[in-house]
């Protein structure tokens, strides 16, 4: 499957925050790098149609955001940083249970898909837990299980484990090398951009960088020192 | 206040289909509307208790579902004294009390998805009138998560105006805590969008 970002030019208000970015995404595992306000948060958003530029297109696996976003949406999920924020439902179950709705499966089933996706997640013990009293690394499992259940082709995450201890950060990134789901990785962990095969830096809203962790990384560097 | 709060249970309120609950819940409320009577408010007291304890609800849980009210029962209280006569204020004190811990009741022994389920169907022929039931329910259940996110909120705000020693500005406390609420409805609006709800 691939992502065609091609000429996406977009503002808010009067702040422009993506410049002519062209990039054509195939890797399994995508990290981007950049500065408060150098434009990756909203890169992310344009992915499965949050954002739609106003100038240019994005296509995923085909399908144009403008025009065919809740299929895109779809497939490709997403995971924000304040997981509070993507939490729905009162509990952990239901919360899970929730992105199954469109596809109207029966009780039965969806209980069962339930159960196996917090076993996966190390949720289960917390199954009719109020969701808001989870710790925030269970949160954003809670998050990433919700997504990672209605089975997305591609997960965009847009800096997960900003607001979470090493503990907690190490097991979400640790998941994240385990799925099986292409992933583009929107982080300031410069460890955890390490693992992924490409890694864009943005830079005042261009891609200033595009290649290998080790080389994305010192160029990061050498932008903000 | 509706904390959001199911509590799993085994018992037969958690049992029983949470559509036989919402139509309870509207019944015994137009009952308790028409039980003027200080014995007949007895009496609903009594079955009000009776049926936490067929819910296996601990003691602490079913407080919290009044305990919101401890500000507004005084007033409501003083204020029906002031014009009317003490019997039936205590009556209609008593029975608002009996109303909110029923309605506690039902949000502590039904699944959030249960309740959806039931008002969907419940509210299906509105359909032929131009309502989605399903964005109603949707609505209903965002409204009871919201309630722990916003309280969340109020506490961070007032922990920020301590530190910097506001406590009495009515404004400090305000102002942020709008400004948060409404960024949160603005991420959760995002949220729901990107888990394909507004498709």
């Amino acid at each position: 499957m691939t992502i065609e970002v091609c000429g996406v030019r977009h503002s808010f208000e009067s702040r422009t925050v993506l410049r002519d970015v062209d990039v054509t995404l195939t890797e399994h595992r995508v990290g981007v790098i950049g500065a408060n306000g150098s434009g990756k948060s909203t890169f992310a958003r344009l992915l499965n149609g949050l954002v739609v530029p106003q100038h240019g297109s994005v296509r995923v696996d085909g399908l144009d955001t403008r025009s065919d976003g809740a299929e895109v949406r779809r497939r490709v999920g997403f995971v924000f940083t304040d997981p509070d924020a993507q939490i729905v439902m009162p509990t952990v179950a239901e919360d899970v249970a929730f992105g199954l709705r469109p596809q109207r499966l029966s009780k039965p089933d969806t209980r069962q898909v339930v159960d196996e996706a917090l076993s996966d997640f190390g949720l289960s013990s917390h199954r009719d837990h109020p969701a808001h009293l989870l710790s925030g690394g269970q949160k954003q499992l809670l998050a990433l299980c919700s997504v990672l259940v209605t089975e997305p082709k591609v997960l965009v995450c847009d800096e997960p484990t900003t607001l979470l201890d090493l503990r907690n950060t190490r097991r979400v990134l640790d998941l994240l090398s385990r799925i099986s789901q292409r992933v583009i990785l929107v982080t300031h962990d410069l460890e955890a951009v390490q693992r992924m095969d490409r890694v864009l830096v943005f830079d005042q809203g261009r891609i200033a960088h595009d290649g290998p962790p080790p080389d994305a990384v010192a160029h990061y560097r050498s932008l903000v020192e | 206040m509706i904390t959001g709060a199911y509590v799993a249970g085994t018992s037969p309120l958690h049992r029983a289909p949470a559509g036989g609950k919402l139509a309870g819940l509207a019944l015994a409320c137009t009952a308790l509307l028409l039980a003027r009577e200080p014995w007949s408010v007895g009496v609903a007291a009594a079955g009000v208790a009776a049926m936490y304890a067929l819910a296996r609800v601990r003691p602490a849980a079913a407080w919290a579902q009044v305990r919101p009210l401890r500000w507004f029962v005084p007033v409501l209280l003083v204020v029906q004294l002031l014009i009317t006569d003490a019997g039936s204020a205590v009556s209609l004190t008593a029975r608002i009390v009996l109303a909110v811990a029923l309605a506690g009741l039902v949000t502590l022994t039904t699944r959030m998805s249960e309740l959806m389920g039931a008002l969907e169907r419940g509210m299906s022929p509105l359909r032929r009138v131009g309502v989605d039931p399903r964005r109603v329910s949707l609505l209903l259940s965002l409204a009871i998560r919201s309630v722990p996110v916003v309280a969340g909120i109020a506490g961070r705000v007032r922990d920020a105006q301590r530190a910097r020693g506001r406590e009495r500005s009515i404004r400090a406390f305000a102002v942020p805590l709008v400004v948060g609420v409404l960024r949160q409805a603005d991420a959760l609006g995002e949220a729901l969008q990107a888990r394909g709800l507004d498709d």
